[in-house]
């Protein structure tokens, strides 16, 4: 059977749409109300609350607890200061992206880590002989995503901490309304936001305190429709859409090493050791043969395309996850992997992986449409992610 | 009188009317001979007691080729293949393991019992997915023999070297390990938990007088993964009907090309002339003559019942003689007025529509086996169960149901024989023990229906009641099966084939043999 999330009696009260989604073995809300459409605007207007509980959750605690987390992710987690909280891909031993998530250093001797798959065993293997000691807290720890213009006031009203002094990427323990909570100003919408971390127990008075302070600003529940949006106008990537696990991948070539992903950033070669930095060294004297890219699909090509049937372009009602081929003169030099019609950007986007040689911005490619059952060509222009970076994300 | 035709195939067995409707589909009158008054050998249908079908021996599909079930349109003659979504282990102390189609399912079931084995499930499946894809290939292909100089067997040497150095340097190793390890040591190499160990090593134990502890039985659960249908990967199912539909449905579409099956037809001899095969006699007297025959008899009754001695090279006798049979594996068959209730676990539900399998431990599993090498069937067996009558309620009457155990160790060679009271005797065990998981079961039985490996041997005629018409071990597959040099269906008497489970890639309801007979006889490419 699939799991509930402990949000699940105020959520199901509320998703008036019936419309369910599979997140980890859990049942979340895809939209609550009959189309995701405010739901995403409050994302980026007001505030949206999203249950986020099912990410996978672990709890490191111990001496060696800096140590293990450095040996298994690329980005130095040793120095990382308590408060600190680090997004990071991980790689097998050939250097290929095995999952991506956040550390939070909860305290010198104790971090939490989240992931999108399940990764203890790869975790409890890597400790061996280690002083560490590895909680899977999936289920005991409840997550919520408060995320939008009006997060941070919504949250000062029922948090007793400073939260203006709570900096990008940095967490604080805190109490909200009584329950303790971990708060991170963290997300995956590219907004200015918060997640909030509390036990199970606690999970459904945190959701009434939110929703009770955040109505008068606009809140809203919003579920995974409209965070696939918002993620892909903040250029975020999605495992098993955007890129294939290599705990997963069945032949070589669906597997990436963290620079195809644009993830160079976070791979320090000057740390002593990581799983797969020896393969990570040669990757980086080689240099990618893709990158991750978006592109944006220009609106005066569809229009053309459409025009030429005589019908008004027609854009995807919500995100589409499927792989749609890019060209250069004919010939396949990439594919998007996800995309959609950003409603506040009013453009036509999509996250792209695109050999390098193709994949400077501002390189016109060809993008794969299906206009009135035949499949077409539209101009699709290399850009930069993010498609959209608001100054209050950092502020 | 004496008849002619192009093929004589004695036995109809699924791999025997695979065989006659590849070859009567490419225009050849073809002529299948079966000894019993039923089709389909171990792939059989029948209502034993009134109001209940059962599958009676084999029961279950996974391998059946689906290249055959295109090429003979099987679906249009009634094949339907219904899905068994999950197995479930019943542990001794009331509780249970599961494994379910369904990822999301199957991983929070086994969380139940490991966070480690239920990540190491995914990756197991991954890994063995891949390894199947390796060696599958091979399952569709004419085995090559590797002593020939022939450029046909060169060519398909080279290609399956061809695949195995297209191997990523971990599948090589993975690959050496499934060839040379036990099933129990494999997959201690992947999981703590006893029952899911013992549950998947099962299915390296099947049909085999080995334990889970006997080295090469690892290759033995890659072999079984491979099980295809409607092309998916690892899809086990129950064909409606019963197995026997299997056969019946291949039966069907061999007589809608044109070919002629004649049941209560046992042979007795194929007739040699100027040692080249030219027909076959029946035990009536009757001669029928033909250009080719091909036997779906396992190796032993072909070339030691049905020729005489003489008629093969002293040294492809020997090999014969040293092929094993040594059937392992019984059934019983129950009819029940109502089902069975698991301690733990809700009266009905899906977890029943699966297979239930009695294996909580390895140590169980090879204590059964211990029994048995010393000649004793084991007192308390591994069983494989389905409730066919779950999937497809016309299988019994309304609200009862059937339910098919397959049990395993019963050694053909049992100390002292099989008697009617030792059949007896291990029907009881097997009932004793599932009774120990679902109490209910022994006040629920109407009927039952207790066979033995002697009954095998007796009834279908598979020698020592080997369920795969001789062991499905390392040491008789691939190009070794029956016989090395003679595994590309051809025998050493020009026009005598052979095309049943005992000829690669061997046994299970999957008609490839019957297939690449065909495909051997009609001079076709592999
Ligand atoms: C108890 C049991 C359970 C099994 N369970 C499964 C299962 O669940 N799934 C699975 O895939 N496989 C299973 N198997 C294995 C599978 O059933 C066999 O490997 C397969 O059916 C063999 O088919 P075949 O056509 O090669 O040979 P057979 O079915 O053995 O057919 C040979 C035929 O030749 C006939 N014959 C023999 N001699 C003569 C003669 N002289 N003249 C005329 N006819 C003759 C026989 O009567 C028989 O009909 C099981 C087998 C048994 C016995």
């Amino acid at each position: 059977m699939l799991k509930t999330t402990p949000f699940h009696p105020r959520t199901a009260a509320l998703c008036a749409s019936y419309a369910w989604r599979r997140w980890a073995g859990y049942v979340v809300a895809s939209s609550y109300g009959l189309s995701h459409e405010h739901e995403y605007h409050a994302i980026r207007s007001a505030a949206a609350l999203l249950d986020i509980s099912p990410l996978c959750k672990y709890l490191v605690r111990g001496k060696d607890a800096a140590r293990l987390l450095d040996r298994v992710v690329p980005r130095d987690v040793a120095h990382a200061e308590v408060g600190r909280v680090l997004y990071t891909p991980w790689c097998d031993a050939a250097g290929k992206v095995l999952d991506d998530g956040t550390i939070a250093r909860l305290d010198d001797a104790l971090f939490r880590m989240t992931s999108a798959d399940p990764g203890l065993r790869w975790l409890e293997d890597n400790a061996l002989g280690l002083d560490v000691e590895i909680e899977d807290a999936t289920d005991s720890i409840a997550a919520l995503a408060l995320q939008g213009p009006a997060s941070r006031a919504i949250l000062q009203e029922v948090c007793s901490k400073d939260l203006g002094a709570l900096k990008y990427f940095r967490t604080t323990a805190a109490e909200l309304r009584g329950a303790p909570v971990t708060i991170s100003r963290t997300g995956y919408t590219g907004d200015l936001g918060f997640e909030v971390w509390v036990d199970a127990p606690d999970a459904l008075a945190v959701w009434d305190a939110l929703i009770q302070a955040g109505t008068p600003y606009g809140i809203a529940p919003a579920g995974m429709l409209a965070l696939d949006m918002a993620r892909i106008e903040a250029g975020l990537m999605l495992i098993d859409v955007d890129y294939i696990s290599a705990r997963k991948a069945l032949i070589p070539q669906q597997t990436s090493t963290p620079f195809e992903l644009g993830l160079g950033w976070a791979v320090n070669l000057d740390k002593e050791n990581f799983v797969g930095k020896r393969a990570l060294v040669e990757a980086a004297k080689r240099g990618p043969a893709w990158r991750f890219m978006g592109v944006e699909i220009e609106w005066e090509s569809l229009e053309e395309l459409y025009a030429d049937v005589k019908l008004a372009p027609q854009v995807p009602a919500a995100v589409w996850r499927t792989s749609v081929p890019l060209y250069t003169d004919g010939d396949q030099v990439g594919y998007a992997t996800s995309g959609g019609w950003s409603p506040l950007l009013k453009r036509y986007i999509a996250l792209a992986h695109i050999e390098s040689s193709h994949a400077a911005p501002g390189t016109r490619l060809e993008m794969e449409v299906t206009v009135e059952h035949r499949r077409m060509h539209a101009t699709a222009c290399v850009v930069r992610r993010p498609f959209f970076d608001p100054e209050r994300k950092r502020a | 009188m004496v008849k002619k035709c192009d093929a004589i195939v004695i036995g109809g067995g699924h791999n025997g009317l695979v065989c006659a409707a590849y070859l009567a589909r490419a225009g050849k009158r073809a002529l299948v001979l079966e000894r019993r008054e039923v089709l389909g050998g171990a792939a059989l249908s029948e209502e034993v007691f009134p109001g209940f079908t059962f599958s009676v021996f084999s029961y279950v599909v996974s391998l059946l080729r689906p290249e055959i079930i295109r090429d003979l349109d099987l679906p249009r003659h009634g094949l339907h293949i219904l899905p068994l979504e999950s197995t479930l282990t019943p542990l001794p102390d009331g509780g249970h393991i599961a494994q379910w189609n369904d990822h999301d399912q199957n991983r929070h079931e086994l969380a139940r019992h490991s966070l480690r084995d239920a990540e190491a499930y995914d990756e197991l499946g991954r890994l063995l997915h891949q390894m199947a894809r390796a060696v599958r290939p091979l399952l569709g292909m004419l085995p090559p023999d590797p002593a020939s100089l022939r450029v046909r067997d060169l060519a398909s040497l080279a290609r399956l070297g061809g695949h195995l150095r297209g191997l990523a340097p971990e599948h090589f190793h993975a690959l050496h390990k499934l060839l040379t390890m036990s099933s129990a040591d494999y997959l201690d190499e992947w999981f703590e938990t006893e029952a899911l160990k013992a549950t998947k090593s099962a299915s390296g134990i099947i049909g085999t007088m080995l334990g889970p502890r006997s080295p090469g039985t690892a290759y033995v659960l890659l072999h079984h993964y491979m099980g295809e249908l409607d092309g998916v990967f690892r899809a086990w199912g129950f064909a409606k009907g019963g197995n026997g539909s299997v056969s019946a449905a291949i039966a069907a579409a061999a007589r809608r090309f044109g070919a002629e099956i004649r049941t209560g037809a046992p042979v007795a001899n194929v007739i040699v002339k100027g040692h080249r095969a030219v027909g076959v006699a029946l035990e009536s007297g009757e001669e029928i003559q033909a250009k080719v025959v091909v036997s779906g008899a396992d190796p032993r009754r072909t070339f030691l019942d049905l020729l005489g001695p003489g008629q093969l090279p002293d040294d492809f006798v020997a090999a014969i003689r040293r092929f094993r049979f040594r059937g392992a594996s019984g059934k019983v068959n129950l009819a029940l007025a109502e089902l069975p209730r698991f301690a733990g676990l809700p009266d009905a539900g899906p977890h029943l529509r699966g297979a239930i399998s009695i294996s909580p431990s390895v140590d169980y599993l090879e204590r059964a086996y211990d029994e048995a090498k010393y000649g004793e069937f084991s007192r308390r067996p591994y069983l494989d169960i389905v409730i066919p009558s779950l999937l497809d309620p016309a299988m019994a009457p309304p609200g009862k149901h059937v339910m098919s155990i397959f049990a395993q160790y019963a050694p053909y060679a049992l100390n002292g024989g099989w008697t009617d009271a030792r059949r007896e005797a291990f029907g009881d065990a097997v009932i004793d023990t599932i009774t120990e998981y679902a109490p209910n079961l022994k006040g629920a039985i109407l009927h039952r229906q207790v066979i033995t490996p002697a009954d095998i041997e007796r009834t279908v005629g598979l020698t020592e009641g080997n369920i795969f018409q001789g062991e499905l071990t390392l040491q008789q597959m691939f190009f070794f099966r029956p016989v090395p040099a003679w595994a590309r269906y051809a025998t050493p008497v020009p026009g005598l084939y052979q095309c049943g489970a005992g000829t690669h890639p061997g046994g299970g309801v999957m008609g490839a043999s019957g297939r690449l007979a065909a495909q051997a006889i009609l001079g076709e490419k592999a």
